[in-house]
């Protein structure tokens, strides 16, 4: 018989403001095993964790239930509480009477009732509970960084710093990302490529740094300290290490008329290319889909014109499998399409362009040169309008754009604004906005600075439709301030798109289990306290995968995801799960059920004596299961139809006792 | 299940540790109210669940059981809600064959970042199982005090 501590807490107010928590310890006292009761203020705080401890002596309690907050938020404290008392921290259960019981009910009695009764069932569950001993498991000291942008980039270097090996994975020919293509970065105007790319140097120099540029994770297996991951090195047709980067090749190649994605389709390049002058790795990297060699086997110039003779038209995509104690998700952001926005005309007029096309417009790198043109005919543009919030906080349309804010087109429109007219005074220049958010540092007198100093002309109000007209653009909107509809010949209209995670981010978290939100960003193992894990133990996060987010706040994400990973990596033995299936031999019949849905392949059937009851020996095929790759999903159990298969901490017996307290 | 003589419908909520359980903390963290008859059980996948268990509750007096796991394809085992998905629905047809009616039965799929639905789906789920009236069917009266 266990002898039982039952704990009530109060969360001050949150608990005891809709539960009576005497009532609560008063009913869970004279439950079966129970022998000690109490409640107070704060469990969790060390004098409410003194008191578990205390009583676990003094009681001598072989196990403890806590009526608390959710057991994501503390079932870890109150575990390590117990375990500094000398008792098994698997003897611990919560009744999570706060975010399932006080918080979603109003009433006093219906509270009351409810968490005594699921301190009922944590209380037959700890019944039944067993101590547990968690299995060990070696780490492999080698991190995995998903994506080359600025935030996995700072990762690795990070990483890198603490003296672990960091291996990137990218897919684009270049590491970079999307800062590479900006222009200038606010509130500091400093330029983009000036602060990212001696960062890419750093990486590239970098001896604890591998890069996979071109390169795409295909396949992940394993779990914390222990990943297996397959990464495909697409076919470049050019020899990384013998290629100079000369840009010979880039020259020469005869087919010119392919969109330059890095331009975002305003200019060409060539069928072989280097997507800028500062790329990382700088290696030519032919585009199978436009050269003629690799389609029609006519051409071969770039071969010719290599003097290293680093092109290579038989390359194949090359697969490499690599083992990593920690994955760090960094998969960015894109702008949303514009396709369903056609009232910006977006289809319909070149001179209607995204927030990130304005940028390489005005960048010196960029297809114009760095001068402010109209893409349709190269004229200066004298009326601009930005169009804010394009698809961001779309409640009503929500099938169009998105729910949430996109963050960062405020401050960027303030620059692009303030950029304008500091370049060209003549421009008359007009931001349509929803509202103006610009909390961080320096950011509001910076948006401030673009309406008052620069004469940039704030609207609020949504622009309703953009035509095309006789060369220009006729801009009609509303002015809810002033009341009334506007109607602007505009030169140049910028929308200001919402940004949306990356494509590629749905079927890494599939590969990671790691969980996402509706509108695929990665979920964090808990919104404040653990902002940059996954709740996938050994997965982080970093940057706009996780959330819209400027460059100052990826910045400090993905320091704080190598941080935790560099304490990952720093052990040398994770203690595991001990909460795995096991089976019983003596009921087990050997039918490989539980061996055919195991998504881990945890389940090995061994051949195993048996004394007969009349001294003879049987040999019989039974389950083992391993408990090093075992998760504890419980899937044999449910499969297995003999009853062998159980699951350690969330047993038969656990579950059926639960199902009992709280049908009584 | 009568309480003081008056019909509460008796929800049992089996939810798994990484999405459902997280939306119910999350319902909790907004504060978005459902009913008190809905009772959770945390299992560390939705395939953890036992058709055993559903009947056990049944038996003693439940008028409505749910399970809650993550939505295809994002399950933390990789394939446990498939598993689910494939025996409940054997389960469900079996037991409206036998007479519990289908809406007492409910598989459903929460994630982590969906407070809202939790508590939308458990409204939603409480009523029509209170619509529905007492489980008589295959509650064991000898378990009844």
């Amino acid at each position: 018989m266990q002898r039982i501590g039952v704990f009530v807490c109060w969360c001050g107010s949150n608990i005891a403001g809709t539960v009576d928590v005497q009532a609560v310890s008063d009913a869970l006292a004279h439950e079966p095993g129970v022998v000690h009761s109490a409640n107070y203020q704060y469990m969790c705080s060390q004098a409410g964790q003194n008191l578990i401890k205390e009583a676990i002596e003094e009681h001598k309690l072989t196990g403890i239930v806590v009526c608390s907050c959710s057991p994501r938020m503390h079932e870890a404290t109150f575990r390590k509480t117990a375990a500094a008392a000398g008792l098994n921290p698997y003897m611990v259960e919560i009744a999570n009477i706060r975010e399932q019981c006080s918080w979603v009910h109003k009433d006093m009695a219906t509270g009351t009732e409810k968490a005594i009764i699921l301190g009922k069932a944590a209380v037959a569950k700890v019944n039944l509970n067993a101590p547990l001993t968690p299995g060990e498991s070696p780490v492999t000291k080698r991190a995995l960084v998903i994506g080359g942008g600025i935030a996995g980039i700072q990762t690795a270097l990070d990483i890198a710093d603490a003296g672990f090996p960091v291996d990137i994975v990218e897919t684009k020919p270049t590491i970079g990302g999307k800062m590479a293509q900006l222009d200038k970065t606010f509130p500091t105007l400093d330029c983009a490529a000036c602060i990212l790319t001696p960062k890419m140097v750093d990486v590239a120099q970098n001896e604890n740094i591998r890069i996979f540029s071109y390169s795409e994770v295909t396949d992940i297996k394993g779990f914390v300290g222990n990943f297996d991951v397959t990464i495909k090195k697409r076919a470049r047709y050019v020899k990384e290490d013998i290629c100079t980067g000369c840009g010979l090749c880039t020259e020469k190649c005869p087919m010119k008329n392919v969109p330059n994605e890095f331009n975002l389709g305003m200019d060409n390049r060539r069928a072989i290319y280097i997507p800028f002058a500062q790329a990382v790795p700088k290696v030519a990297t032919i585009d199978p889909e436009h050269c003629n060699m690799l389609k029609n086997g006519k051409c071969g110039v770039c071969a010719k014109v290599c003097a290293a003779g680093a092109i290579d038209y038989k390359q194949q995509d090359e697969y490499i499998s690599e083992k990593y104690g920690a994955i760090v998700a960094a998969t960015g952001f894109n702008p949303i399409s514009m396709d369903k926005f056609d009232e910006y005309a977006y289809s319909q007029s070149k001179d209607v362009i995204t927030s990130l096309e304005f940028e390489r417009l005005t960048n010196a790198a960029g297809p114009s040169s760095g001068h402010l043109v109209c893409p349709s005919d190269g004229r200066h543009p004298h009326t601009i309008v930005f169009v804010q919030c394009v698809g961001s906080r779309c409640a009503s349309c929500s099938e169009k754009g998105k729910e949430y804010c996109s963050k960062i087109c405020c401050m960027y429109t303030a620059k692009h604004a303030m950029l304008t007219r500091d370049k060209y005074p003549d421009t008359e220049v007009y931001v349509f906005y929803i509202d103006v958010r610009t909390p961080g540092k320096n950011f509001d007198e910076f948006y401030r600075r673009a309406a008052e100093e620069y004469g940039v002309k704030y609207i609020k109000g949504m622009v309703g439709k953009v035509s095309p007209e006789n060369g220009k653009l006729h801009v009609q909107a509303s002015d809810l301030l002033a009341d009334k509809q506007l109607h602007i010949e505009a030169d140049l209209v910028v929308l200001a798109a919402a940004i949306e995670p990356d494509k590629s981010a749905r079927p890494l978290a599939t590969m990671l289990t790691a969980s996402m939100d509706t509108n695929d960003f990665f979920t964090e193992a808990h919104p404040k306290l653990r902002p940059v894990e996954s709740p996938t133990a050994g997965v982080f996060l970093s940057g706009a995968c996780q959330g819209p987010k400027d460059i100052p706040e990826t910045v400090s994400q993905a320091g704080a995801a190598a941080a935790k990973v560099i304490g990952l990596l720093a052990k040398d033995k994770l203690t595991g799960n001990p909460c795995v299936a096991n089976s019983n031999e003596l009921m087990c019949n050997g039918c490989s059920s539980c061996e055919r849905v195991c998504p881990y392949g945890a389940i090995t059937y061994v051949d195993k004596e048996f004394r007969m009851p009349d001294r003879t020996t049987k040999v019989r095929r039974v389950a083992s299961v391993n408990e090093a790759v075992c998760q504890g999903c419980g899937a044999c159990t449910v499969a297995c139809p003999s009853g062998a298969m159980d699951l350690k901490g969330f047993a038969t017996k656990q579950i059926i006792a639960e199902v009992d307290a709280i049908c009584k | 299940m009568q309480v003081n003589g008056e019909y509460k419908p008796l929800i049992v909520a089996f939810c798994c540790n990484w999405c459902s359980y997280a939306g119910a903390d999350l319902a909790g963290n907004n504060r978005l109210a459902y009913p008190e008859n809905v009772k959770i059980i945390k299992v560390p996948c939705s395939c953890r669940v036992n058709p055993m268990f559903i009947l056990r509750a049944f038996q003693r007096g439940a008028d409505g059981v749910i399970i809650c796991g993550c939505h295809p394809g994002d399950c933390h085992y990789t394939s446990g809600n498939y598993y689910t998905r494939r025996r409940m629905s054997l389960l469900f047809s079996m037991l409206n064959f036998l007479g519990i009616e289908k809406e007492r039965t409910r598989v459903e799929w929460v994630s982590a970042a969906e407070g809202a639905k939790f508590a939308a789906t458990m409204n939603e789920f409480t009523e029509a199982v209170a619509a529905l009236g007492e489980n008589k069917r295959l509650e064991d009266l000898r378990c009844k005090r």
